[in-house]
């Protein structure tokens, strides 16, 4: 009896241990790590986003057979937007499939702040399309950084833009008062410098409210507001804080109509739950919005009609979502541009990277990927690791997004010095010699 | 059988007096000391998994002794001097930030000295901050530190200078070298965090049974009696805040530059608080043991749980999976403290009673 059990307990035991090692026995191909959040205080936002990409990858192994016959191996880890957490999940995931991750995309600044170093050391680009640090764009300082199609320093400078077209021209931000009202956090102090340098170029009166994170209390900073009567209010916010603050605009009665929450704040989860009282709310795309595309049929028919989807059909045209499919897809096309070079194989971090510093997509190719009219054409290089400085202006009208504006385009001129004297900074705080961009192939 | 006292006889006080009286527990922390120290680099140096690669040490051994060594700072303080603390993570960002800023103020002054002034300046602010503590007690005290982790988060957040005028407010480390020699490696980060950890878990249980230790027990069990057969509150009470903030500033400073490299303001939250408290109480509170307990606990739970489906092939859909971490930890951390409210060290004891009895344990 005894040694039956020993003998039982023996054969429970080595297939115990033979489970994870059958488990994690590779498959050819390429990996893509996924470190989303769908719990925590974000977890309205972070879930479209994660489908988003989920279902992106998805579509390319079902519709295209992977990157150029390439299968896609992904995985998805849980960070609860903790940074330790989603440390965690990188050093976890950095080295899985046959070639390790092919790059890092989370959607949190404070996760990206913890892994800028990492990945430096582990070869591993960091795309943050949108989001991040500003400075990034600089490649000759930040060879593994990619904000792609848009810093936060573009924001500001967009939102500043649009004002002054509001108002009717430059000249009119003159005495004018405008209020950022940010997430006392280094996501939400990104624009400040920029804003600064804006406020004494064109002469507005520039005020700073912080809201603590998450942001679910604002009477304090909304009181002030009201003492202040601000001509608009600049909102870099994310998660449960837009919502609250638009509720709170509204029992201020500060018209929303002058309200610019940046494109981090301008998505249904920010302004559904606040009800009528969004109507008039205006935000910042981040090159797409809301509604689809061609690439929408696509899911419909490959990944939603094989019953693969993560989203509910009738959310895949949100604005997180398509956010979500974007930022991946320009990782894709990254290691497209790799393989072109090195073969069609799964590609090293080091290899994707040379891709996405080389990625370049034009109006056709933009047309055959089918995100017509989601973005702007992108020309990534060395020294522009950025690739399109230009956004767009949407208005909630308590049912959909609707474009009110064209496009803009930040003011190079105004941005580069600020951008190389952050970059310099950074390098000189962290010893590093800049490469010289002239002499990359 | 394995474990008994019968036979050992001591001669000198000294003996008698020794960190660890028992022969067995001196052969078992040796044992464990040398495969912390020499094995596990070893096993690492030889590809043998789970040491092989980089997970283990950056995820896993070095956030975990980091944390054991906060949670001994506090628990001197919560479980020694019964004085409930929840500005824990606010010292360690004070010792963070300290050590950052005199990292690269002064380039020229080696790392270790760079830390234990990080580990004087936290002191200092948990002296501040420990001046309530002479009039209010309990709750209203936790109170008075939540103060301390509010004006401290500010402060990471608002004073400039800090974060040495960075426009978004978050810093990156200096790299970790030691007299010319290059922490880079993980395994060679560990190393360095695990002889703090050594020294510091080493420091604290000579304290604990000393002099200050026991004047901070009978200030814990009864602050009246305490007073009346001769020991001075004040004293005894800003050093158990002193002493607390310097291991929680030192592990803060660590945490800072050995395991996040570059971080924002949040690290040091107060949820970094609740969770050394969480260590604290789930590990036992008056004990060293307990803190390592505790954070292996907090710390290894919730990627366990995380990662059994994934062990035994079973498709779990990640929104789901995650949420079903949150539900079995909570469900476990409150089975813990139904079933043992004395913390992990308590069952630790249990066994090893049991173990000095067997094979006849009552």
């Amino acid at each position: 009896m005894s040694i039956r059990i020993t003998k039982l307990s023996v054969l429970l035991l080595s297939a115990a241990l033979c489970l994870p090692a059958a488990a994690e026995a590779q498959e050819n191909g390429q990996f893509i790590p996924v470190v989303s959040y769908r719990t925590g205080p974000y977890a309205p936002n972070g879930i479209p986003w994660a489908d988003g990409i989920v279902d992106y990858l998805e579509l390319v192994n079902q519709r295209d057979g992977g990157i150029n016959g390439v299968k896609i191996l992904y995985e998805e880890c849980e960070t609860g937007y903790a940074t330790d957490r989603g440390v965690e999940c990188y050093e976890r995931l950095k080295n899985k499939g046959p070639t390790g991750a092919a790059f890092i995309n989370p959607l949190s600044t404070g996760i990206t702040f913890a892994l800028t170093e990492k990945t430096l050391v582990d070869k591993i680009p960091l795309i943050t399309a949108g989001f991040g640090r500003s400075e990034s764009r600089d490649g000759s300082v930040f060879p593994w950084n990619f904000p792609l199609i848009g810093t936060y320093w573009t924001a500001a400078d967009v939102a500043i833009q649009h004002i002054a077209k509001e108002l009717g021209g430059t000249d009119k931000l003159n005495g004018r008062k405008i209020v950022l009202l940010y997430h006392d956090s280094p996501f939400g102090k990104e624009p400040m410098p920029v804003l600064e340098v804006l406020a004494k170029k064109h002469g507005f009166q520039l005020t700073m409210i912080p809201v603590t994170s998450p942001g679910v209390e604002q009477k304090s900073q909304w009181l002030q507001i009201r003492q202040l009567r601000p001509d608009y209010v600049v909102m870099w916010g994310w998660g449960v804080m837009n919502p609250t603050a638009i509720q709170e605009a509204a029992n201020v009665n500060f018209p929303r109509d002058k309200m610019i929450g940046f494109w981090f704040a301008g998505a249904e989860p920010d302004v559904v739950p606040a009800g009528a009282q969004a109507v008039g709310y205006k935000a910042l795309m981040l090159q797409h919005g809301a509604g689809r595309a061609r690439v929408h049929d696509d899911l419909d028919k490959y990944v939603y009609g094989k019953g693969l989807g993560k989203a509910k059909p009738a959310d895949t045209g949100g604005v997180l979502f398509n956010r979500g499919m974007v930022g991946v897809m320009l990782g894709i096309e990254g290691i497209r541009t790799a393989m072109a070079k090195y073969g069609n194989k799964p590609m090293t971090g080091e290899q994707v990277r040379w891709g996405i510093e080389h990625l370049a997509l034009d109006e056709k190719r933009i047309k055959e990927l089918g995100f017509e009219g989601m973005i702007s054409p992108v020309k990534i290089s060395c020294a522009d690791h950025e690739g399109t400085r230009t956004s767009r202006i949407q208005q909630w009208d308590g049912k959909s997004w609707n474009i009110i504006s064209d496009w803009y385009t930040a003011d190079e001129a105004m941005l580069a010095p600020l951008l190389k004297e952050a970059a310099a900074r950074y390098a000189k705080e962290k010893g590093i010699t800049p490469r010289d961009c002239s002499k990359e192939s | 059988m394995f474990y008994r006292e019968a036979g050992h006889f001591k001669d000198n006080y000294r003996a008698d007096m020794a960190t660890f009286p028992i022969r067995e527990d001196r052969i078992g922390i040796i044992t464990l000391l040398l495969i912390a120290l020499v094995a596990i680099p070893l096993v690492h140096l030889a590809g043998i998994p789970p040491f092989a690669g980089d997970y283990f040490f950056n995820a896993i051994l070095i956030p975990f002794l980091i944390l054991a060594m906060a949670a001994i700072g506090l628990n001197l303080l919560a479980g020694y001097c019964g004085q409930i603390s929840l500005g824990a993570g606010a010292f360690m960002g004070v010792g963070a930030y300290a050590a950052y800023n005199i990292a690269i103020r002064i380039p020229e002054m080696p790392l270790v000295l760079t830390f234990l002034l990080a580990g004087a300046v936290s002191a200092l602010a948990g002296l501040a901050f420990g001046f309530p503590s002479l009039r209010i007690k309990g709750l209203y005290l936790a109170v008075a530190t939540l103060a301390a982790q509010f004006f401290l988060d500010w402060a990471f957040l608002r004073m400039a200078w800090i974060t040495n005028y960075s426009p978004s407010g978050s810093v990156s480390a200096p790299p970790l070298v030691f007299a010319g020699w290059h922490a880079d490696t993980p395994v060679e980060r560990y190393l360095v965090v695990l002889v703090f950890t050594i020294v510091v878990a080493w420091g604290a249980s000579n304290l604990v049974r000393g002099n200050l230790g026991r004047q901070w027990m009978a200030i814990r069990d009864m602050d009246i009696a305490a007073e009346i057969i001769g020991i001075r509150p004040i004293q005894s009470k800003l050093t158990a805040f002193a002493i607390s903030s310097f291991v929680l500033g030192l592990a803060g400073a660590l945490w800072a530059f050995a395991n996040l490299r570059s971080w924002e303001p949040y690290a040091f939250s107060i949820d970094r608080s609740f969770q050394l408290l969480f260590i604290v109480i789930i590990g036992g509170l008056g004990s060293i043991i307990g803190c390592f307990l505790g954070a292996a606990f907090i710390l290894l739970l919730p990627l366990i749980v995380d990662a059994v489906p994934r062990w035994l092939s079973i498709p779990v859909p990640a929104g789901a999976g995650s949420n079903i971490t949150l539900v079995v930890f909570g469900a476990l951390i409150l089975l813990t403290l139904i079933f043992e409210p004395h913390g992990l060290a308590r069952i630790w004891g249990i066994a090893k009673h049991k173990l000095r009895r067997w094979p006849f344990p009552y």
